[in-house]
């Protein structure tokens, strides 16, 4: 029996390691690829080991709506407002380091280390153990009872603020056409 | 738990909002800014779940949805203004767009 639990330990830790790697990867790659196409799919890769790492936190309805919306919906208009647009590379680099990057970097730095320090100061002693929990938790059964039950009310806003981004959408994409006839 | 404990987990979430919040500083493409805010928000969705796994308490997961959901209505209004920019024949470049008037 404890062989097997040490198996099932080791094994997560691999999936774990993978799935981890993948996202820091994916997610370097969309920040510094120049082709706006392959940041894209790059971050495709990063919402797929995402959903990885929510399954290893058995959450299993949100690792299936991230695959769906995120790498499934959005993406896909993502890659095809990249493809209407078509290659457009930004201009490179005028020659060294300007104050913006540097100011840049050290401000992307300053944000992990102040997280990493306060998490650890604060909770580090907290986060070694974690609750027990049943196979219900995280799936869509539970996530529906949550969502009709004690948040009925974010769940209604949700779909309001949908709803409002739909019409934006609808009045970005008109009112562009309009100008563009007066224009021509 | 099997495998890492939390703290892993929100490592690798305190690295992506920060490599997101440097895609959003340093890119002047506004299709790569929003796919680098798009990287910040998952990472607080991956400290949201990791947080809701800790305490047994599904609360977290219906936030990170929540979150999914507004990020998909600002990938919808931000790629229609970058629509809107392309056919004005503007050029897609952050630092050059300083004006908000239409």
């Amino acid at each position: 029996m404890i062989v097997a639990a040490d198996a099932g330990n080791i094994l997560t830790w691999i999936v774990w390691v993978g799935a981890a790697f993948a996202c820091l990867a994916s997610g370097v790659a969309v920040v510094t690829f120049r082709n706006p196409f392959y940041s894209a799919l790059a971050l495709i890769g990063n919402l797929g080991s995402l959903a990885v790492l929510y399954l290893l936190l058995s959450a299993e309805f949100v690792a299936a709506a991230q695959v769906l919306v995120y790498a499934g919906a959005v993406m896909v208009m993502f890659l095809f407002v990249i493809a209407y647009i078509g290659h457009r590379f930004e201009t490179p680099w005028a020659g060294g380091p300007t104050w913006q990057t540097v100011g840049a970097v050290a401000a992307a730095a300053a944000i992990f280390i102040e997280v990493v320090v306060a998490v650890g100061l604060k909770a580090g002693g907290r986060l070694s153990h974690s609750e027990k929990v049943d196979r219900a938790f995280g799936s869509p059964a539970e996530i529906g009872r949550l969502f009709l039950t004690d948040h009925l009310l974010a769940f209604e806003i949700t779909s309001i603020v949908l709803l409002v981004a739909a019409i934006g959408g609808v009045i970005l994409g008109s009112h562009s056409r309009a100008a563009e006839e007066v224009s021509a | 738990m099997l495998g890492p404990g939390v703290s892993w987990y929100l490592g690798i979430a305190a690295f992506l909002f920060g490599i997101g919040a440097l895609g959003v500083l340093l890119r002047r493409n506004p299709l790569i800014v929003l796919l680098s805010l798009e990287i910040m928000l998952n990472g607080s969705n991956l400290a949201l779940i990791a947080f809701s796994r800790q305490h047994g308490n599904g609360d977290g997961q219906i936030f990170a949805l929540a979150v999914m959901a507004v990020a998909a209505s600002e990938v919808v209004v931000g790629l229609g203004l970058i629509v809107s920019l392309n056919r004005k024949r503007l050029a897609l470049d952050v630092d050059k767009l300083s004006t908000l008037r239409g």
